[in-house]
C-alpha cells in the first residue's frame, strides 16, 4: 500500500513551513521551536513510511508522481524513488529531525533559522526524490543557496564570512559547471525532454560522454567533497552552527555525490568508464589525505571535518570501481556516513555549549558528566572505524572488496591505512575527551545533556547498530538499487 | 498608400491611443489641481497605466500571424504585444514609486515626460520601418534626457541629465547616419523589404557590417553595452531613482526589442558576422560589467553595473540568432524588467528613509525591516539566478540557447560570471543581514511602494516557478520574428 503524494508530501512541506515560520511573531520562541519540532517530526514520520514501504522486489522507481511543468521544453515534475534514493530520503527526514531537536538553544533569530533550515530540507528532498533534470537542478541550487545565509548568519563568529562565501561559491561553482554539461545532453540527446528516465536511453555517443562526464561529474562532485575541491567543507563545517553542521556533513555531501551518481554515472555511463579509473586516485587522495589530516587536528570539529572528507572518499571510490560491491558498499556508506558524522557533530556542539572550547586537549572526563553522549559518540566512532556490528562495516567492506575484484587492490591496500589511521585519531578523541581527568577550568561548568538530546543521540545511534547487527534493513533495497546502475553501465 | 483604416489597426494601436488619452489627462489635471492637491497626479498616471495594461492586453492580443499595418510602418505581432505590456507595467511601477515624493510627484511634466516616453518605446517595439524607428527612438530618449535631469536643485541630477543628453545625441546622429546609408543600399526603409532589397543591390558583406555597426552603435548605446557603457553609472547614480528604474527597465528592454528585430529582419545574409559581433559585446558586457560592480560601494552604481551584465546575459540570447534564442531574450527581460523593479523599489524606500545610497547604510536593513530585507533578498537572488526565483529559468534559457547555437564557450563565460554576480550580490546581502544597524529606528513603507514591491516580488516567485504560460508568451514571441 503506497501512499500517494507522499514524495510532494516530503518534498514541499519544509518550504511551506519555513514561509509560515517567517510570518510567526519573531518573539514567541516556544511557538516558533514547537513549530518547527512538529514539522520536522512529520517529515521525519513521512520519510520512514517512505522507507519501509518501499518495496525492494518491486518497480525500479516508486512512488512516482509525474506532472508536467513546462512541456514546451519536455521539463516535468517528475519524481520517485529507487533503491539508493529511498534510504537517503530517510537520511534527510532522521537528519532534519534531529537537527531541530538539538537547536533548541538557538535565541539568535531563530524564526528565520528554522525558516532557511527548511527551506534547505525541501531542496535536499527536491534532489533526492528529482527524476527530471531540470528540476533536480531546481532543487539542488535550492538546497545550497540557504547554507550561506545560515553559515553566515549563526555560524562561529571567527571565520562564518569567509567559510559562508567560500562554500557558497565553490558548490555554485559546480552546480553551474554542471548544468551546462546537463543542457549539452538535452540538446545532444534530440529527444526534446528533461526526464532522466527518458535520456538514460538516449545513447549519447562515445565522443560526447568523454568530453562532458568531468565536468558533470566534477560539477556536483565538488559537493561531494571531491580532493582536490574539498577545500570549503571543512572550514563549512567547523563555521556552521551544530545544526546546520549535522545537515551539510549528513546529508548535503551525500547530495553532490548522489547527483554525480544520477547524472555523471547513470546518464553518461561511456564517459564514466572511460574517466572513474583515474578518478579513482582523486578520491584515494581524499580516503587517506582526509584521514591524515583529521590526524593532525587538535580542533575537534575540524578533526570530524576531515573525516568527513576521508569517509566520503570512500563513497565516489566506490562509485568508481564500478562494480557491484563498490556500488553497495558506497550507497550504504552515504547512510551510515550521514547518521555518524550528524551523530557527531551534534555531541561536538553539546560539548562546546557547554565549554566553550574545542580544544582536544584542553577537554577531558566528559564521560562522568555526559555518559549517554559518550556512548552515542563511542558508537560513531566505532562505526566510523569500520567496526563489524555496525553499518559502518556493511559499508566500506563491500568497498574494499570491489577494489580489489574491479582489479585495484593497490588502492585497496592504500586505503585500508585510511581505517588504521582513523581508529588512531578517533581512539585518541574519546580517550582525551570522554576520558581522563576533568579540566579543573570546566569542574562545575559541565552538566549531562537533556532528555531530548539523548532521544537525538539514541535514534542516530540506533541506526547505525540497526545496519550494522540486521544489514538486511538496508541491503535487498540498496541492492535493487544498484542493479538499475549496473545495467546502465552494461552490466561492468 | 495608407489605404482605409481597418478596425484591426486601431485595435493595434490602442496601448498608444489609451496612453495619449491619459497623457492629455494628466495635462488638463495638472491645470486644474491646486497645489496642494498636486498629490492626485501621480495616482491619475498610475490608473490610467492600469487602464492601459488592462486594455492593451484584452484587446490589443496579435493573431496568430503578424502583419504590417499603418502603410508598413508598425508591425502588430507578438513581440510587440508582450514588450508593450512590459513597457506600460514598468512604468506603472516606476509611476507608484514616486507617490509621496514631493520634488517629482507633485509635478504633472514629470508624468507627461513618463507617459510619452513610454508611447515612443511601444511604437519602438512595434516598428517596421526605419523612419518610424528613428522617431519612436528618439520620442523615448528625449524625455528620459529631462527626466534624468529632473532634479534641477541637484547637480548630480543635472549632470546625469546633460550626460545623458550628449552620448545619445551623438550616437544617434551616428546611428542615423547607418539608416541612410541603409536606405541608399536598399531602396526601401521597410525593414521587412529591406533584406530582399539588400541581396538584389548585392552590396558587398563587409560594407553591409559596417553599416550594422554604425546601428549598433545606437543601440548598443540605449541598452549600455560594453563599450557603450560609460554613460550608464553616472546617469543611473544621478538621476531620480525611479527614473533610474525605468531607465535600466523599460529602456534597455524596448532597445533589445529592436536590436532583434532589425538584426533578424534585415541582415539574414550576414548572420555569422553580425552574431560574431553580439557575441563579443556579450561576452564584453557580462564581463567588465560583473568586474567593475565588484568595486562598488553605492548601491545604484551597482546595479548600474550589474544591469550592464545582465545585457550581456540577455545578447546571448540574440547571439544565439536562433528561436530559442529570441525566446530566451524575452523571457530574460521579462523576469529582469520585474526583478530590477523589485530592487530598485527597496532602494527607493531606503532612500526616503535614509536619504542615503551607500551600501554601508544598508546595513542591519534586515532588524529593521525584516520584510524589506526579505524583499530585497528575494530580488539579489534572483538576480544572482537562484531558484525558485526568475532569474534561475531565464539563466537557464539563455544559457541554454547559447549551447543550442553552438556557442559554448559564451555559455561557459556566463556562467562564470554569473558566479562572479553572486558573489557581490552576497556580499550586499551580508550587509542587510550580518551587519549591525546603525540605528534599530524601523524602516517605514508607504502603501503605494509596499504595493509596487508586493507585486514585483510575487512576480518574481511566480516567474520562477509557473513557467508555461509566460514561456508561451516568449515563445510567441520568438516566433513572430521567424
Amino acid at each position: 500500500m503506497q501512499i500517494p503524494y507522499i514524495l510532494s508530501a516530503i518534498v514541499f512541506l519544509p518550504i511551506v513551513a519555513g514561509a509560515v515560520l517567517l510570518f510567526l511573531p519573531p518573539n514567541n520562541r516556544r511557538l516558533i521551536y514547537g513549530f518547527a519540532l512538529a514539522v520536522s517530526l512529520i517529515a521525519f514520520l513521512l520519510s520512514v513510511v517512505v522507507y519501509f514501504s518501499f518495496a525492494a522486489d518491486g518497480a525500479r522507481y516508486q512512488f512516482v508522481e509525474k506532472v508536467d511543468w513546462l512541456p514546451a521544453l519536455g521539463i516535468s515534475y517528475h519524481v520517485g524513488v529507487d533503491g539508493i534514493s529511498a534510504p537517503l530520503v530517510l537520511l534527510t527526514g532522521v537528519v532534519i529531525f534531529t537537527g531541530v531537536i538539538i537547536s533548541q538553544r538557538i535565541d539568535e533569530r531563530p524564526r528565520e533559522f528554522f525558516a532557511f533550515l527548511f527551506i534547505l530540507a525541501s531542496g535536499v528532498f527536491g534532489v533526492f526524490v528529482a527524476l527530471d533534470l531540470f528540476a533536480l537542478f531546481f532543487f539542488y541550487e535550492i538546497a545550497v543557496f540557504p547554507m550561506y545565509l545560515l553559515i553566515a548568519l549563526w555560524g562561529w563568529k571567527q571565520t562564518r564570512e569567509y567559510a559562508a562565501m567560500k562554500l557558497t561559491l565553490y558548490l555554485f561553482i559546480g552546480s553551474v559547471v554542471a548544468l551546462v554539461g546537463a543542457l549539452a545532453m538535452y540538446f545532444a540527446s534530440g529527444l526534446g525532454t528533461f526526464d532522466m528516465l527518458v535520456l538514460e536511453s538516449a545513447n549519447f555517443t562515445a565522443e560526447f560522454q568523454n568530453f562532458w562526464f568531468p565536468f558533470v561529474f566534477f560539477g556536483f562532485a565538488v559537493l561531494g567533497g571531491i580532493f582536490p575541491f574539498h577545500n570549503w567543507s571543512p572550514d563549512g563545517h567547523v563555521a556552521a552552527p551544530t545544526a546546520v553542521s549535522m545537515f551539510h556533513a549528513g546529508v548535503l555531501m551525500k547530495l553532490g555525490a548522489f547527483a554525480a551518481l544520477r547524472v555523471g554515472i547513470m546518464l553518461l555511463p561511456i564517459g564514466a568508464q572511460t574517466h572513474l579509473p583515474w578518478i579513482i586516485l582523486l578520491t584515494l587522495v581524499n580516503v587517506v589525505y582526509g584521514a591524515f589530516i583529521a590526524m593532525v587536528q587538535t580542533d575537534f570539529k575540524y578533526m570530524i571535518g576531515f573525516s568527513s572528507v576521508s569517509h566520503m572518499g570512500l563513497v565516489t571510490m566506490g562509485f568508481a570501481t564500478l562494480n557491484y560491491n563498490g556500488y553497495i558498499g558506497a550507497s550504504v556508506q552515504m547512510v551510515s556516513h550521514g547518521v555518524m558524522t550528524a551523530l557527531f557533530f551534534a555531541v561536538v556542539g553539546m560539548v562546546y555549549d557547554q565549554a566553550h572550547t574545542r580544544e582536544i586537549p584542553k577537554l577531558g572526563g566528559l564521560m562522568r558528566i555526559m555518559p549517554f553522549a559518550a556512548v552515542a559518540f563511542i558508537i560513531g566512532g566505532l562505526t566510523s572505524m569500520g567496526m563489524p556490528g555496525f553499518s559502518g562495516f556493511i559499508a566500506e567492506f563491500p568497498i574494499f572488496m570491489g577494489l580489489w575484484a574491479g582489479g585495484y587492490p593497490l588502492i585497496a591496500i592504500i586505503a585500508v591505512i585510511s581505517i588504521a589511521v582513523t581508529a588512531a585519531y578517533i581512539m585518541r578523541a574519546i580517550g582525551r575527551v570522554f576520558f581522563g581527568e576533568l579540566p579543573a577550568e570546566l569542574e562545575g561548568h559541565m552538566h549531562d545533556i537533556r532528555p531530548s538530546e539523548k532521544l537525538a543521540l539514541g535514534l542516530l545511534s540506533l541506526i547505525m547498530v540497526a545496519i550494522g547487527v540486521y544489514p538486511n534493513v538496508i541491503l535487498p533495497m540498496v541492492e535493487s538499487g544498484v542493479n538499475a546502475v549496473l545495467a546502465l553501465l552494461g552490466g561492468a | 498608400m495608407i489605404g482605409s483604416i481597418t478596425p484591426a489597426m486601431l485595435l493595434a494601436i490602442l496601448p498608444e491611443i489609451s496612453l495619449l488619452i491619459v497623457v492629455a489627462i494628466v495635462f488638463v489635471a495638472d491645470l486644474v489641481l491646486t497645489e496642494r492637491r498636486r498629490g492626485a497626479l501621480a495616482w491619475i498616471t498610475a490608473a490610467g497605466l492600469t487602464v492601459t495594461l488592462a486594455v492593451t492586453a484584452f484587446f490589443s492580443l496579435p493573431g496568430a500571424g503578424s502583419e504590417l499595418i499603418w502603410g508598413g510602418m508598425l508591425r502588430h505581432d507578438w513581440l510587440a504585444f508582450v514588450f508593450k505590456l512590459l513597457f506600460i507595467f514598468s512604468a506603472l511601477l516606476t509611476t507608484l514609486f514616486t507617490i509621496g515624493w514631493k520634488e517629482i510627484g507633485h509635478k504633472g511634466e514629470f508624468y507627461v515626460l513618463l507617459l510619452t516616453s513610454t508611447i515612443g518605446m511601444t511604437l519602438m517595439a512595434a516598428s517596421a520601418d526605419l523612419i518610424m524607428l528613428f522617431l519612436a527612438i528618439e520620442t523615448t530618449s528625449i524625455p528620459l534626457y529631462v527626466m534624468a535631469g529632473f532634479m534641477t536643485q541637484d547637480d548630480k541630477s543635472t549632470e546625469s541629465g546633460f550626460k545623458y543628453l550628449l552620448f545619445g545625441a551623438v550616437t544617434t546622429g551616428v546611428m542615423l547616419y547607418g539608416f541612410s546609408l541603409l536606405y541608399g543600399f536598399a531602396g526601401t526603409t521597410n525593414l521587412y523589404e529591406m533584406a530582399a532589397g539588400l541581396s538584389a543591390a548585392a552590396i558587398p558583406g563587409p560594407v553591409l557590417v559596417g553599416t550594422v555597426l554604425l546601428i549598433l552603435l545606437g543601440f548598443g548605446f540605449k541598452v549600455a553595452l560594453v563599450p557603450l557603457h560609460f554613460w550608464a553609472p553616472d546617469v543611473y547614480e544621478g538621476a531620480p531613482t525611479p527614473v533610474t528604474a525605468f531607465l535600466s527597465t523599460a529602456s534597455k528592454a524596448a532597445g533589445f526589442a529592436v536590436l532583434a528585430r532589425v538584426l533578424l529582419a534585415a541582415f539574414p545574409s550576414i548572420v555569422t558576422d553580425w552574431q560574431a559581433i553580439i557575441a563579443i559585446l556579450a561576452a564584453l558586457s557580462m564581463t567588465l560589467g560583473n568586474a567593475v560592480a565588484l568595486t562598488q560601494r553605492n548601491i545604484k552604481r551597482l546595479l548600474a553595473y550589474s544591469s550592464i551584465a545582465h545585457a550581456g546575459y540577455a545578447l546571448l540570447g540574440v547571439a544565439a540568432a536562433s528561436e530559442l534564442g529570441v525566446l530566451s531574450m524575452v523571457y530574460y527581460f521579462l523576469v529582469y524588467t520585474v526583478t530590477q523593479m523589485a530592487a530598485f523599489g527597496v532602494v527607493i524606500i531606503v532612500w526616503h528613509k535614509l536619504g542615503s545610497d551607500e551600501i554601508d547604510d544598508y546595513a542591519g536593513l534586515s532588524r529593521r525591516s525584516p520584510l524589506l530585507a526579505l524583499a530585497m533578498l528575494l530580488a539579489f537572488l534572483s538576480l544572482a539566478g537562484v531558484p525558485p526565483l526568475g532569474g534561475f529559468i531565464a539563466k537557464i534559457l539563455v544559457f541554454a540557447a547559447a549551447i543550442e547555437s553552438g556557442l559554448v564557450w559564451l555559455a561557459f563565460l556566463g556562467v562564470i560570471n554569473s558566479i562572479v554576480g553572486l558573489y557581490y550580490y552576497l556580499i550586499v546581502l551580508k550587509v542587510v543581514y550580518l551587519s549591525a544597524p546603525k540605528d534599530e529606528q524601523p524602516v517605514m513603507v508607504a502603501r503605494p511602494h509596499a504595493a509596487a514591491l508586493l507585486v514585483s516580488v510575487l512576480l518574481v516567485l511566480v516567474l520562477g516557478i509557473v513557467l508555461s504560460p509566460w514561456y508561451a508568451w516568449a515563445a510567441a514571441s520568438a516566433a513572430s520574428l521567424f
